[in-house]
């Protein structure tokens, strides 16, 4: 299966030891096994020139530690109220200070990641097979399937990200899995414009029209041949576009329509952060940083990995 | 001049004429199918996603009877083509509904409030190409330099912020604690309604009326939110300049303008003349961008505008309003890639 190349890229680290990174820069790999492992050992030197990727990376990483890890490293539980201490100034106590509940916001933001990476995953999961599926078909079939499942993306992309899933919120009502729905549903236009451009390059090709004279079905052509080749760009798009749905997300929570309180979700920390906030800063702030530190990673992470997957770009 | 040429000629032009028309039909019929599904989509959001559209209307308490009487007058007993006929034809003779808010239509609200976005947007889009095309310059003529990457990172910064947090950040800072600027609204409330209301932007006609006091005031309050959507505007306006800068620069034409000794200068001066079109392209596409990011912002100021308009309809759960709102901003987005894409055609010689 091919398609596992793109995901040893970043899971694959080179090991030290002589015998490892020998095996890894032979001029000619013994087998295919060795060749994959040698494309992913490359892409990952590659990927290791470029700083702003590794940072973009990094924070990735500590964003992920932090979800896993929230109990052991937030310092006080998210929820509970203390009106004793409430709207305190970041201190030693509470690092970014504290809400108009006493509840500490360091403890919420790190739990805020979490729910982050939840819609994340969540969305992309959703997102990514269904744009494959339609984008593939489209490009596939051609004829009528296409221009129908084309138009339909174009109705979809006539609306600016925010404002149809503000639409599609409306209709469902308020709540984290409505947000990701409405996000997902905004989402899919994206991957299957792409996916349908990448397969119109590769069905021409020879080893397309040699696997169907051996009687290969439309089905195994699409599923083995076509969908490996799409997901390069595919995966970058997915990390680029993740930070968008986190901006999205964000939007959604700050309107009151996504996360309900008392969940820490960082858009909505911001959207009651906004009536203290003239008086004390602290409460839009911390929130808003944690947001535009993730979006950003994303972002030059994306970038980065497109430098490595994508060899037109170069 | 032998006739053949002539003959030639004119069934050059022909051919020409034909191809015109066969891309003006062949566009058209793509917007009205695409004008078509919007009112789908809309009229599925509206109808068809909500578990009971009825209940959403009159509420969990109402009894049979109530229930039932909606139940018809939204034609729900119909099959559904019959109900996307109805709720078509009610479009198209202007009916949009009423806003529970102000018990006006929803058209006419949307009239009012419009003018006040456009204002934002429109400052908001000059600031976003009077700071994002120089930066795309420069970083495409100091091509994987310092510069280049400050820009891109710069680009990216901006790209990566949640604007409403930028607003956010903006009133709490120039405004709460330094007291540069105004707060919410257009102008301060003892100036609403003083000037004359001539173009729809309140600095302007503040400016025509001379009132300079006004005009000041009134700066003061647009800057923030315009500087805000400008840097939406700036991070994709810098990106698209530097990658068609790029391809100008990579020409054997600019080589030839070295070889023959020109300055640097020169040469990026004639290389920008040539991605003039481009540039006016994305341009027209940029301002579809700052309309969605004028949403949030014009929430975080109370600003007046259709932004505001709309996510107040969502608190209210006025899905007149909300529903209104993104079939217009559906059909302002499609005709704005119509005007690029004709824009395109007109002026770049090489489309004929």
């Amino acid at each position: 299966m091919p398609t596992s190349v793109e995901t040893q890229t970043n899971a694959e680290s080179p090991q030290p030891g002589a015998g490892i990174r020998n095996w890894l820069t032979a001029e000619i790999p013994g087998s295919a096994v060795q060749a994959r492992a040698q494309r992913a050992y490359f892409g990952w030197i590659r990927f290791l020139r470029n700083p702003l990727a590794v940072v973009g990376l990094s924070v990735i990483v500590l964003l992920v530690l932090a979800a896993v890890f929230a109990p052991w490293i937030a310092t006080h539980d998210p929820l509970v109220q203390n009106l004793a201490t409430r709207l305190q100034p970041p201190s030693a106590e509470h690092w970014f200070g504290t809400d108009q509940l006493g509840r500490d916001l360091y403890s919420r933001v790190i739990y805020g990641a979490r729910i982050t990476l939840y819609i994340v995953l969540l969305v992309t999961a959703l997102v990514a097979p269904i744009g494959l599926l339609i984008g593939t078909l489209a490009g596939y079939y051609g004829g009528a399937i296409d221009v129908a499942l084309m138009r339909l993306t174009d109705i979809f992309l006539a609306f600016p990200g925010l404002v149809l899933a503000l639409a599609f919120v409306a209709a469902l009502g308020p709540g984290l899995e409505n947000a990701v729905i409405a996000i997902s549903l905004t989402n899919w236009p994206g991957f299957a414009r792409l996916a349908r451009a990448e397969t119109l390059i590769v069905r021409s090709s020879d080893y397309i029209a040699a696997s169907r004279l051996q009687g290969a079905s439309s089905g195994r052509i699409v599923g083995m041949h076509i969908v490996p080749m799409c997901m390069p760009s595919v995966v970058v798009r997915a990390t680029l576009s993740m930070a968008g749905v986190i901006l999205t997300a964000a939007g959604l929570g700050f309107l009151g329509l996504g996360a309900q309180p008392p969940s820490p979700e960082w858009g909505a920390m911001l959207s009651s952060g906004r009536r203290y906030m003239l008086d004390y800063w602290w409460m839009a702030t911390f929130p808003g940083l944690a947001i535009v530190l993730v979006s950003l990673a994303f972002n030059l992470f994306g970038d980065g990995l497109r430098d490595v997957l994508d060899p037109r770009n170069e | 001049m032998s006739q053949a040429r002539e003959a030639a000629a004119r069934a050059a032009g022909a051919s020409r004429w034909r191809r015109r028309l066969r891309w003006t039909s062949r566009t058209l019929a793509t917007v009205a199918i695409t004008l078509l599904g919007l009112l789908a989509l809309t009229f599925f959001i509206g109808r068809v996603m909500p578990v009971d559209p009825v209940t959403a209307i009159v509420g969990e308490q109402a009894d049979q009877i109530t229930y039932e009487k909606v139940y018809r007058a939204l034609g729900l007993d119909e099959p559904l083509t019959t109900q996307f006929a109805i709720y078509v034809r009610g479009l198209l003779r202007g009916d949009f509904g009423t806003a529970i808010a102000t018990g006006h239509p929803v058209i006419e609200d949307i009239a009012r409030v419009f003018p006040a976005t456009v204002e934002l947007a429109t400052l908001g889009l000059i600031g976003g190409v009077l700071l994002g095309v120089p930066m795309g310059i420069v970083a495409a003529v100091r091509r994987n330099r310092l510069a280049d990457h400050v820009v891109r990172l710069f680009g990216l910064a901006f790209h990566s912020v949640p604007n409403f947090w930028l607003g956010l950040m903006a009133l709490v800072v120039f405004y709460a604690a330094l007291g540069w600027i105004g707060g919410a609204g257009r102008v301060s409330l003892h100036y609403i309604g003083v000037v004359p209301d001539v173009t729809g932007s309140i600095l302007l006609d503040a400016m025509l009326a001379g009132d300079w006091d006004i005009a000041l005031d009134a700066f003061r309050h647009v800057i923030a939110p315009a500087l805000i959507l400008a840097s939406g505007g700036m991070a994709y306006l810098s990106r698209m300049t530097r990658s068609f800068m790029l391809d100008q620069l990579n020409q054997e034409y600019v080589m030839a303008a070295r070889i023959k000794g020109l300055s640097e200068w020169r040469v990026t001066l004639h290389a920008f003349r040539n991605i003039g079109v481009q540039l006016l392209t994305v341009v027209v596409l940029a301002y579809g961008g700052l309309l969605d990011g004028a949403v949030l912002t014009e929430t975080v100021f109370a600003w007046p505008g259709f932004g505001q308009y709309l996510t107040s309809g969502l608190m209210a759960g006025d899905m007149n309003v909300v529903l209104t709102c993104t079939l217009l901003v559906g059909v302002i987005f499609v005709t704005l890639n119509l005007v690029s894409d004709v824009l395109y055609r007109i002026l770049d010689p090489r489309t004929r």
